[in-house]
């Protein structure tokens, strides 16, 4: 087995261990079978609803949970290894700098993968024998997107806690970091993009730049993925407002997405070959 | 033969600071050797190009025959093992499961963990979480990683800090036993006396320069450092007049807190003394102190702190 996969796999149980991965898989479980069942009382009716309108909330609370439990189960990757002594330790056994966190990255992502998949699937499962009317290959396709779309959103704040973590000299000061992170992405960015199109007051270059400036958060980006493939009209009509002007392209989106994930990943591997430790 | 480890004029320096200044030396295959210096002496850094966690800034060093630092260094790492200094492990596994852990990193065979644990004494603590784990047993730990894949050379730095008596005296058994299979050993501290009896020699660090190097007789015979006698006078008998007549023979000497005086000999001139202090019948009991590491430490340290001075 290779360095890599010894680390990846050391993480990975770590995770489970410390049961954050399996309190958003349980998360997921619960509210997606809570929305599937309770959405549609509003209208008057309880039961299963349409697995589009479902797949539409689980996307808003995914963009709120997913990056968290990434920047909280990764944020200690490096710097918790160097507060409790094993750092030194671990590089001085015959490994790579780049094995070690490419290992810890892999790990981590593979976690929380792992919980997605597995508490959406089971909600999903359930769904499918309560309600058969729900099988239909278009609500696959959507149920896809969904589990790999948050996967690499995911993946994509691991990598931005690697950062955190390969630059940051104590364990207290990369936990601060990662919650800064976390408000900036999910509350801070919309709310300065919110003003910037009040205050613009729907001129040409709003038209134009604004829809892109979205792709300068992963968070955005993964929104605008699902709500792309569901359509307007799912519950999202804030956020599908901002951008209702503009067309996007899903293998662009994906491609930002994926972006979001390598470029911090090579900054944090290129940050800690350069650490004196 | 290689060295275990081979220095020439090595270097480091950290944002223009200098940590360790020109050390060169060797230390042989198989051999316990001690490095010793204060904190702040340079032991880290030389431990950390040892392992090649650190690049150097000048000089040159080989370990085993290689060099430590680089991408080809990294199966070298095999061939070493290392105990860093108070190191906490992880915390959520058992004892085993960190050890398994750290044997498929280094390519260890799989039934050395058991081997390992038994041999450091904690075969019934395995199955518990290492959090719950004492200091002393915390150490042994490492003490067990270090060894895995049998390294050719083995690096403790400060093994016995924070541990009692006993986990000590454990801990130096093993070196001892390490010795005996073959192994090189090198082990930092700076509890000298403490160091003394496990080592075949010393390097000595100061402000990050070698101070000394060689074994500890080598070491005290390039010290010239006095050796000691230390004399009990008898109840009835005037310690004025006893000091009167070592002040008579040009002997240096001190009284100490209990009453003893010490007196410094030169090496040559301890058997001449020693006749005369027999036939002295004012005199209860002679002790005879060798120059301890611990005196040579500051001896040579002290040496090097007036030539500082008059420097400045």
């Amino acid at each position: 087995m290779s360095s890599i996969a010894i680390i990846a796999g050391k993480e990975f149980r770590d995770d489970f261990r410390n049961r954050w991965t399996i309190a958003v898989a349980i998360l997921f479980a619960v509210l997606a079978l809570g929305i599937a069942y309770f959405g549609g009382a509003a209208a008057g009716k309880v039961g299963f609803t349409s697995f589009d309108a479902t797949l539409a909330s689980l996307t808003t609370l995914a963009a709120f949970v997913v990056p968290l439990i990434g920047l909280l189960i990764a944020y200690d990757m490096v710097v918790g290894e160097q507060d409790n002594g094993t750092l030194l330790l671990v590089l001085s056994y015959p490994i790579s700098r780049t094995e070690l966190v490419a290992g810890k990255f892999l790990g981590h992502c593979a976690a929380l993968a792992t919980a997605t998949l597995v508490g959406f699937g089971a909600a999903v499962v359930i769904i499918q024998i309560m309600q058969p009317e729900a099988r239909s290959a278009g609500a696959w396709l959507n149920i896809g997107n969904f589990v790999l779309s948050a996967s690499l959103l995911g993946a994509s704040f691991v990598a931005l806690a690697s950062v955190i973590s390969v630059t940051t000299g104590d364990k207290a000061r990369a936990a601060g970091l990662a919650l800064v992170t976390w408000l900036a992405t999910v509350i801070i960015f919309d709310l300065a993009l919110l003003a910037i199109l009040v205050l613009s007051g729907g001129n040409a270059w709003e038209q134009s730049v604004f829809p892109r400036l979205l792709y300068l958060n992963p968070i955005d980006v993964f929104r605008l993925i699902n709500l792309t493939m569901l359509g307007s009209g799912s519950g999202n009509e804030l956020f599908m407002g901002m951008t209702a002007t503009h067309v996007y392209q899903l293998w662009v989106l994906y491609l930002v997405m994926l972006l979001w994930v390598v470029v911090p990943f090579a900054l944090a591997q290129f940050l800690f070959r350069r650490k004196e430790v | 033969m290689t060295h275990a480890i081979d220095m020439t004029s090595l270097g480091k320096r950290y944002k223009g600071v200098a940590a360790l200044v020109g050390v060169s030396a060797t230390v042989p295959m198989g051999k316990v050797i001690g490095l010793l210096g204060h904190n702040g002496a340079g032991k880290s850094t030389l431990i950390k190009l040892i392992l090649g966690l650190i690049e150097p800034s000048s000089g040159r060093i080989e370990v085993l025959g290689q060099s430590p630092w680089g991408r080809q260094a990294v199966a070298l790492r095999r061939r070493v093992g290392y105990l860093p200094e108070s190191v906490a492990f992880y915390g959520n596994l058992t004892g085993a499961e960190v050890i398994v852990y750290l044997a498929k990193l280094k390519r260890a065979p799989r039934q050395q963990v058991g081997e390992l644990l038994q041999r450091v004494g904690l075969d019934s603590a395995r199955d518990r979480r290492v959090s719950t784990y004492s200091k002393g047993m915390r150490q042994r730990l490492g003490l067990a990683q270090a060894l895995l894949a049998s390294p050719e050379l083995v690096v403790l730095d400060e093994p016995t800090a924070g541990l009692d008596p006993q986990a000590t005296r454990e801990l130096y058994e093993i070196v001892g036993e390490l010795r005996s299979e073959g192994h090189s050993v090198l082990v930092s501290s700076h509890v000298l006396a403490e160091l003394e009896p496990h080592i075949d020699s010393a390097l000595i660090l100061r402000q990050g320069e070698l101070l000394a190097a060689g074994s500890v007789s080598e070491l005290r015979r390039q010290s010239g450092l006095p050796g000691l006698v230390v004399v009990q006078v008898k109840d009835a008998a005037d310690p004025a007049a006893f000091a009167q007549e070592l002040h008579g023979l040009g002997l240096a000497h001190a009284l100490r807190h209990d009453g003893r005086f010490d007196i410094q000999v030169a090496e040559g001139g301890k058997l001449d003394l020693l006749q005369r202090l027999a036939a002295n019948p004012a005199i209860d009991d002679i002790v005879v102190e060798e120059a301890s590491l611990a005196r040579l430490y500051d001896h040579l340290g002290a040496g090097t702190k007036r030539e500082g001075e008059q420097a400045a």
